[in-house]
């Protein structure tokens, strides 16, 4: 199978959604490669930094036939249109009874660890999970990237598009042809028996090394990735936690309120998987600081592999019955 | 477009419908029977009515918090408003909106909304969407002079400016923001004036003359449909009760003299006295009208109270589409 990049990967979904429906426009600041000259300066839209407006127009013009894609570029920047986010898109279908849909997509680079500093190293997709209303994909891979948001651009609600920042340049694997990922469906990245590892977009691959390294200590670590927040393929979680009773969520969030602490609820939470559990449920995330600009400063806000593997060995030791002996 | 006496009889009708549509929904309102914020449209009739006059079905308008009169010139159902004033399932959103988010798409209403400022940028979209439709659909985008404060209305201006967006910007002028005075609000009372730096016209417009805003409106459509680009029209006008009211009527703190100033100006009384002198209206038509106005509002209220409320099952509905 051919390898492309994150960013590569993107490109291809809204170029692929493009050619497939005149209505798919897209709108943003700048946009990689020249798409112009593809498809025309009228559904190629170079926008002034105006975000509040950029936001609500793709709303408006969604619920008029035109199924926008709106390039926020940073996520940080979505916080200039908070009012359309928030009071606008999360809820307009709803609080009209339903009678419009609004297929915009809201596209954003996430995440911290490349010296970006506090601004523009946030996370913070777990406020608008918190909504309602929207629906949230969060790929972790070149393949789960672009079939989410060829997915995410075909969707007929508002859908937000998190992509990590250090994993645009990373490359992997991806079918040739119309390769849709759809939305709502978990994806178990490796199967394992004494833990599950649930990992969020960069954190998939940090959690995947860390079963490689722990697997030649003969612990067998299954690793999830949700691959879409909303809405959470809650059963596939489950199911992994039913399997192995240990759960560690790994996210460059903070944990406050987060991703990572919906998970970790929603596993509680279930009669069966709760009475399935070992040990104690484990976060693994950022520390609740913004994240600062110097390299050892930003790597000790952030998760690293060391954080993950400690989690792993503490759920193992922290067993409330069944004690872990190694395989 | 020639207002002919059907016409300027059928506006005459609207704008009466509009007024009495808010003070029963007052009267509702402190009855218990409708719950909520109310945020009368009452005094500023001839600006919706002269806007939605020269709009075809295939236009569209956005709205503000004080919607009902836009919803009504737009051509919405007063029965299907006053169902969702009651939270029934046979209002326009089923009982979910209420008074702050009527909507009717299908007449080309794309809602009222609760954030000053907020309808802007979603108006921009709507004619972003004709723009690119190309059959010369215009969108007509209400809000108050409150709004001209927000940073919606100067990026929605920006942005329609830069890329000659068929909108026409209606400012109601009504000389509050909420509570506060106009004055107290910007460095300089001047509205239209925004307009220039955007690259669009602005114009002063006597809101309270429903034949001025119409033709002030027909030249901006006009310019609109022909993809020459924006608008803004600034309407002044007065809004004769409160901001909002909840269980109770808020005590009034403007100027009593200011007022009955305005409230001589009445746009309706206008509208009958100029009819009365083109005897195109006389004192038993006027009255007929006023109670076939009554009779519908009352056919609407009891439209909505035979309306059920929705049940607690359908809570879940219509938070995504399939």
């Amino acid at each position: 199978m051919r390898e492309i990049s994150f960013q590569t990967a993107l490109d291809e979904a809204v170029a692929e959604e493009m050619r497939r429906d005149p209505r798919v426009i897209t709108l943003g600041t700048d946009f990689t490669g020249n798409p112009v000259k593809e498809f025309g300066a009228s559904r190629v839209r170079f926008t002034p930094i105006s975000e509040a407006v950029l936001t609500g127009m793709g709303l408006g013009a969604a619920g008029c036939g035109v199924r926008p894609i709106v390039n926020w570029r940073m996520v940080t920047f979505s916080f200039v249109a908070m009012d359309q986010v928030v009071n606008q898109a999360s809820k307009i279908r709803y609080m009209f009874g339903g009678q419009a849909d609004f297929p915009v997509t809201y596209r954003c680079s996430t995440g911290g660890g490349i010296g970006l500093a506090a601004q523009h190293s946030q996370s913070p997709y777990s406020m608008w999970m918190h909504l309602a209303g929207l629906k949230i994909v969060l790929p972790s891979t070149p393949a789960d990237a672009k079939g989410l948001l060829k997915s995410a651009i075909r969707d007929n609600n508002p859908v937000v598009s998190f992509e990590c920042s250090r994993l645009a340049t990373l490359t992997g694997p991806v079918p040739d042809g119309d390769h849709l990922v759809p939305l709502g469906v978990a994806d178990v990245k490796r199967t394992g028996t004494d833990v599950t590892l649930v990992g969020l977009a960069y954190y998939v691959r940090e959690s995947l090394a860390v079963a490689d390294e722990l697997a030649r200590e003969g612990i067998s670590v299954e690793v999830v990735d949700p691959r879409t927040l909303v809405p959470m393929d809650v059963e596939t979680l489950r199911e992994s936690v039913q399997k192995t009773g240990r759960l560690v969520v790994v996210d460059e969030a903070p944990a406050t309120c987060s991703a990572a602490s919906e998970i970790a609820a929603l596993i509680v939470e279930d009669r069966d998987t709760f009475r399935a559990l070992k040990a104690p449920v484990r976060r693994v995330c950022a520390m609740p600081v913004p994240v600062p600009y110097s390299p050892p400063l930003e790597q000790a806000a952030l998760p690293s592999r060391l954080d993950i593997k400690a989690a792993v060995y503490d759920v193992l030791k922290e067993s409330v019955r069944g004690e872990w002996r190694p395989a | 477009m020639t207002l002919d006496k059907p016409r300027l009889v059928q506006m005459l009708r609207t704008m009466i419908m509009i007024r009495e549509f808010d003070e029963r929904a007052i009267q509702l309102r402190l009855a218990g029977k409708i719950y909520g914020a109310v945020h009368p449209y009452v005094g500023q009739e001839a600006v919706a009515v002269g806007v939605c006059t020269p709009l075809a079905v295939t236009d569209r308008v956005t709205s503000n918090h004080r919607g009902h009169g836009h919803c009504i010139a737009k051509g919405a159902d007063i029965r299907r408003m006053m169902a969702e004033l009651f939270g029934r399932v046979d209002g326009y959103c089923k009982g979910k909106g209420g008074s702050m988010h009527i909507a009717d798409f299908a007449v080309g209403m794309l809602g009222a909304n609760g954030i000053v400022g907020g309808g802007l940028p979603i108006a921009c979209g709507a004619a972003l969407a004709a723009q690119l439709e190309g059959r010369g659909a215009v969108t007509v985008c209400f809000f108050g002079d409150g709004a001209v404060a927000e940073g919606e209305f100067h990026e929605s201006m920006n942005i329609a400016g830069l890329w000659k967006l068929p909108i026409v910007f209606v400012c109601e002028n009504n000389q509050y923001a909420a509570n506060n005075a106009i004055g107290a609000q910007h460095p300089r009372i001047d509205i239209a004036g925004h307009a220039a730096p955007y690259d669009m016209p602005g114009v002063v417009v006597d809101g309270n003359d429903v034949l001025a805003v119409h033709a002030a409106t027909e030249e901006a459509v006009a310019r609109a449909r022909r993809g020459a680009g924006p608008s803004l029209l600034e309407c002044q006008t007065y809004r004769w009760h409160f901001h909002a009211m909840r269980a109770a009527c808020p005590p009034e703190t403007r100027p009593a003299e200011e007022i009955a100033r305005w409230k001589a100006g009445d746009p309706i009384a206008r509208l009958e006295q100029e009819m009365v002198a083109r005897a195109l209206l006389s004192a038993d038509e006027l009255r007929a009208l006023r109670q076939r106005v009554t009779t519908d509002l009352d056919d609407a209220v009891a439209f909505a109270e035979a309306s059920p409320f929705p049940d607690p099952k359908d809570l879940m509905a219509d938070m995504f589409a399939e």
